[in-house]
């Protein structure tokens, strides 16, 4: 990772869970990448604990970084987060577009350790 | 001629002769849809057509000067006829009907008839006025119907300098638009004393001639023409003189007096004929002879001749019928009309001069503008009955509807014709929209449409939208088609599933109760009682406003964060490149110069585009979401405070100067606005609400076209409630008059938080109020007269909402934990590399795609 400013000094470390909004995302810099982080702190079940997700940022509908703006919710058990410009649905698992399956953003694998937001 | 040397070869023994007399539109609609309903299987059809041109569109013969050729005139395929079997016979006259011998008879022969049609139009009427000799002056003696007629306009106006049309009606107007568009002087002399007679009053004739004179059209009214004279030596070729002693010089006369049937074939051969001219049909189009029919202008109907080109249509289409399979009777037509006539909007529908027993009219008569707008209405002012329209035909529609369709009249009939703030008439409700009224103009879909598609088993609005397009252009409708859907689907009995999401089994309404009621803070207490799943898009900003609207908590306090929209989440405005706009509060639209100059630093500093709102103040476009405290912080040390345009919230108090510098002016009307503002700023409602305040009469800060709109008079204030500017436009009504400004805020306080309690989400007051049985006067009862005994709580409510209001801007800016969200990247402190500025005007925007590929060219 290039950016000097990472907050830990091992490379695969994004952010703290401290960095992280319960409910709704935050954004993260990794190797030039834009990542939407969404922390669910009750898990997509809103009981088997914390979870969180990781899908590209850029929003191909409106062409801007947006995407960690938008608000978090489900679609029939699914969890999804809506674009704050023009409201399209993208599945949290796996960035497919509700509205058009043909449209997918890019995911990342995340996890917690400890305090930290790790990518593999 | 050889069609008729040949005509008995051509005569099939296996078919019947039909012979349409007439190729002009109505006889060339006819011969369409015989075509089309398979009569050539049976008749041998012959088409006689004096003209020598094929069949063209003689309502927009003028535009044979505006460009446009006889071809590109020309009405249908031009081998329609060879293609189907069908004899045209152009240039051809048909000199007498033989009916004894069931023949028509041309200069040059004869042709047996099965079935005849008289469709012969009509021919300009010259009224006899002395005058020199036609056949050495054609230019004192034109005429304006054919292309003949035109082409013989245009060849005299060559070497004329100044040309006058007898008669002012609506074809005389268009006669003169034609001769100026030649490059002529053009005036116009009517008997009447105003233009267009038939179709408009004396005020609506005035504002039409003021309108008319203001393009350099020379109009004459009152005005009999005694004599035209040659002047062989004038300045002028000729000289009309009027009965009065006046004269006008001109190098042409052009006559528009009015059309009259051409009937004398059908007079010849002893069929009826009218007292004043026409062929006497029924309402099969049959003449006295059962086996003659006449149609459009020629024919009489009722004692009636239609001039318009749509009845002579429905006759073409009921003959058609009778001759093959079904005869659809006629039965009379709607003259109204819209027209643009040099420019000028002029509308006239049904009983326009409230002929009608007990009828009674509201006028509305700019002189300034030279507007006029006349509703007729019935005795009891229940139902429209016709309308006259000068100058603007936006209004045109609507009133139509309300008098083709019988559609009650609203509370106050003037406002269909008052001048809407916003442009546009007022807006029906989803119940008393005929089935031809537009919902959805990017797509063209009627409610009529809907209706067949709910009918056809489109049981959601999904369905409906892919089965009829509506609602998938600019998504501008989807409120009007959710209205006239539900509306559809309660009238068939249907259940209407009214759940907010798939999270809530219950209405905006319902849920607003609940929290009120079991007392509930947070959005998952209710979640976790009343709902399941996550929430999503939906129920969570719906649900985050009703708490903020029964609670008043801060909405970046962290159970409230996840719920809000972005907007609402970083308290400014997202825009299409992912940047946010900033709008501080600038109550009434009143501004210190210090403010202002504060306000252009802080753009400066941040390179801000800034541009004046529609809402009188100042919105700051571009800031990165990182600059958002920044810019906020430097904006309250500047005095200013939130004006919360990102929230479904009070948006602006509009306001005119008022009596403090208006010569007008009669109260304070920013005083007012600013009361105003301060009391409501903060809450929360379904959707945005605005406001408006004028200080008098003359309406300056347009008031009535905004959610409460308040108007100063001499004794204290009267209030509009529920208009509406934006894509649909509605007037608002009026509510109270000459309240006191105690009054007039308790009655605000009480609409307000009823409309909080009452309306769902997403709902303007302006559809609500449509949806509200009981309608205004309902409202009346609740609000004013306290008739579900609310009054007090509803006060209360606002009270509370009034008290705790904190700027919320402030508040996050306390608050390191809260500014945490504010960055760009949690891991970085970089901005966004793909926001990408170009200038423009002297001011950055964002750049365009193409111009981020040029860039980036540039950079490698
Ligand atoms: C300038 C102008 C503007 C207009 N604007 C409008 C408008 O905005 N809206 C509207 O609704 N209406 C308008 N009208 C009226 C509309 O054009 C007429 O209502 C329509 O053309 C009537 O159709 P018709 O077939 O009955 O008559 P016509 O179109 O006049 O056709 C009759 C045809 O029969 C032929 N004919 C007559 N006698 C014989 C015979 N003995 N043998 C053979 N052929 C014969 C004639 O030559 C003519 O071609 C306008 C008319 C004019 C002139
Ligand atoms: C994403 C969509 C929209 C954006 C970004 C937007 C933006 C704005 C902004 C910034 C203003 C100035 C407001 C102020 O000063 O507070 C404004 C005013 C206005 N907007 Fe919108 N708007 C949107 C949608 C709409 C819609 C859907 C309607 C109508 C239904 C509408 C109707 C109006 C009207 C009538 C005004 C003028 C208010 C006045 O003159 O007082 N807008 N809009
Ligand atoms: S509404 Fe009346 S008081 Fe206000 S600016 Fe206009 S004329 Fe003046
Ligand atoms: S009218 Fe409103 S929604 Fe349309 S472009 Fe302008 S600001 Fe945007
Ligand atoms: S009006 Fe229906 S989508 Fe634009």
């Amino acid at each position: 990772m290039s950016t000097a400013t990472a907050i830990n000094n091992t490379p695969r470390v994004l952010c703290d869970v401290q960095d992280l909004v319960d409910d709704s995302g935050v954004v993260a810099l990794h190797d030039g990448r834009q990542i939407a982080l969404f922390y669910l702190p009750k898990g997509r079940d809103r009981q088997s604990g914390p979870e969180v997700f990781a899908i590209a940022n850029h929003d191909p509908f409106s062409k801007a970084n947006v995407i960690g703006r938008g608000i978090v919710g489900d679609k029939d058990g699914e969890p999804v987060v809506a674009s704050p410009i023009y409201k399209q649905h993208f599945r949290l698992t796996d960035g497919v577009c509700l509205e058009d399956d043909r449209v997918r953003l890019d995911t990342f694998n995340v996890r917690i350790e400890g305090e930290r937001v790790v990518i593999d | 001629m050889q069609h008729l040397t040949t005509h008995e070869a051509a005569i099939q023994q296996d078919k019947k002769q039909l012979v349409i007399i007439g190729n002009g539109m109505v006889g060339h609609h006819c011969v369409e849809q015989l075509i089309e309903r398979g009569a050539t299987q049976h008749y041998q059809i012959h088409v006689f057509g004096d003209e020598r041109h094929r069949a063209y569109d003689r309502v927009h013969l003028s535009e044979y000067f505006s460009g446009k050729d006889a071809d590109a005139l020309a009405l249908g395929e031009a081998d329609l006829h060879a293609t189907h079997g069908v004899s045209l016979h152009l240039g051809v006259r048909i000199t007498r009907i033989d009916r004894d011998r069931g023949e028509i008879i041309t200069a040059d022969g004869r042709l047996p008839y099965d079935s005849l049609i008289i469709a012969t139009g009509s021919y300009p009427f010259v009224p006899p006025i002395p005058g020199p000799e036609v056949s050495e002056h054609p230019q004192a003696r034109l005429v304006y119907r054919t292309l003949d007629d035109l082409d013989a306009i245009r060849y005299h106006a060559a070497n004329a300098r100044r040309g006058v049309v007898i008669g002012g009606g609506l074809l005389g107007l268009e006669a003169a638009n034609a001769l100026k568009s030649l490059g002529l002087e053009a005036h116009v002399v009517e008997f009447a004393p105003r233009l267009m007679p038939v179709q408009l009053d004396d005020q609506g004739g005035t504002a039409l001639r003021e309108r008319i004179e203001a393009l350099g059209v020379g109009v004459h009214t009152d005005c009999a023409t005694e004599a035209i004279v040659a002047k062989p030596d004038g300045e002028y070729a000729y000289r009309m003189n009027f009965q009065d002693g006046e004269h006008l010089d001109t190098d042409l006369v052009l006559f528009s007096a009015g059309i009259r049937p051409q009937d004398g074939l059908a007079r010849d051969c002893g069929l009826e004929i009218g007292e004043r001219g026409g062929i006497v049909i029924d309402e099969t189009c049959r003449t006295s002879d059962p086996e003659i029919f006449a149609i459009g202008e020629c024919a009489l109907w009722n004692g009636q001749i239609f001039g318009l080109v749509a009845p002579g249509y429905t006759m073409a289409r009921t003959v058609a019928g009778c001759l093959t399979d079904v005869c659809e009777p006629f039965s009379g037509a709607d003259m109204s009309t819209k027209l643009k006539l040099l420019g000028v909007d002029v509308g006239s529908i049904g009983d326009a001069f409230a002929t009608t027993e007990g009828a009674k009219s509201y006028r509305w008569i700019d002189e300034a503008g030279s507007g006029y707008r006349r509703l007729v209405v019935s005795s009891d002012g229940k139902k429209a009955l016709g309308a006259i329209l000068v100058g603007d035909n936006s209004y045109y529609d609507t009133l139509l509807q309300y008098v083709q369709n019988g559609i009650d009249l609203p509370e106050d009939p003037a406002a269909l014709i008052l001048p809407q703030s916003e442009g546009g008439a007022l807006m029906l409700g989803a119940d008393a929209l005929p089935d031809t009224a537009m919902v959805c103009s990017c797509h063209n879909v009627t409610k009529g449409a809907v209706c067949r598609a709910v009918d056809e088993g489109c049981a959601d609005i999904a369905a409906l939208k892919i089965e009829t397009k509506a609602s998938t252009g600019c998504g501008g409708c989807a409120a009007l088609l959710k209205q006239v859907f539900e509306h559809e689907l309660e009238s068939r009995g249907m259940e209407v599933d009214k759940s907010l999401c798939e999270h809530f089994q219950y209405t905006r309404q319902e849920l607003y109760a609940l929290v009120r009621v079991e007392e509930i803070t947070s959005f998952d207490e209710l979640l976790e009682k009343h709902g399941h799943g996550l929430g999503c898009d939906i129920c969570k900003p719906t649900i985050g406003s009703i708490l903020a609207t029964c609670w008043n908590q801060p909405i970046m306090d962290p159970q409230n964060v996840a719920l809000q929209d972005t907007n609402d989440t970083f308290m400014a405005n997202m825009q299409k490149n992912g940047t946010y706009s900033v709008m501080p509060r600038v109550a009434g639209g009143e501004i210190t110069p210090d403010k202002l100059v504060a306000l252009g630093e802080v753009a400066k500093k941040y390179d801000l585009y800034t541009k004046i709102t529609g809402g009188q103040r100042i919105d700051l476009f571009g800031a990165e979401l990182h600059e958002l405290p920044d810019i906020w912080e430097e904006l309250i040390n500047a005095g200013f405070e939130t004006g919360h345009a990102y929230g479904k919230s009070l948006r602006t108090v509009k306001s005119c100067v008022g009596n403090t510098w208006c010569r007008y002016g009669v109260q304070d009307s920013v005083a007012m606005a600013l009361e105003l503002e301060h009391r409501y700023k903060g809450l929360r409602t379904p959707h945005k609400v605005k406001m408006g305040v004028s200080g008098c009469t003359r309406e300056c800060a347009e008031a009535q076209g905004k959610d409460i709109g308040v108007i100063a008079t001499e004794a204290g204030w009267n209030l509009y409630v529920c208009g509406n500017g934006g894509m649909r436009p509605r007037h608002a009504e009026l509510f109270a008059t000459d309240i006191d400004s105690a009054t007039l805020i308790r009655t605000i306080d009480r609409f307000l938080m009823f409309y909080v309690r009452t309306a769902d989400k997403l709902q303007r007051t302006s559809v609500w109020r449509e949806s509200l049985e009981g309608g205004l006067d309902f409202l009346k009862e609740v609000v004013i007269d306290d008739s579900l005994g609310l009054g007090d709580e509803l006060e209360r409510q606002m009270h509370h909402i009034v008290e705790t209001y904190e700027c919320e801007w402030a508040n996050a800016l306390k608050d390191p934990e809260k500014l945490k969200r504010f960055r760009t990247f949690v891991n970085d402190n970089s901005s966004d590399p793909d926001i990408i500025n170009v200038t423009e005007r002297d001011q950055p925007r964002p750049a365009r795609a193409d111009e981020i590929e040029s860039l980036a060219v540039e950079i490698r």
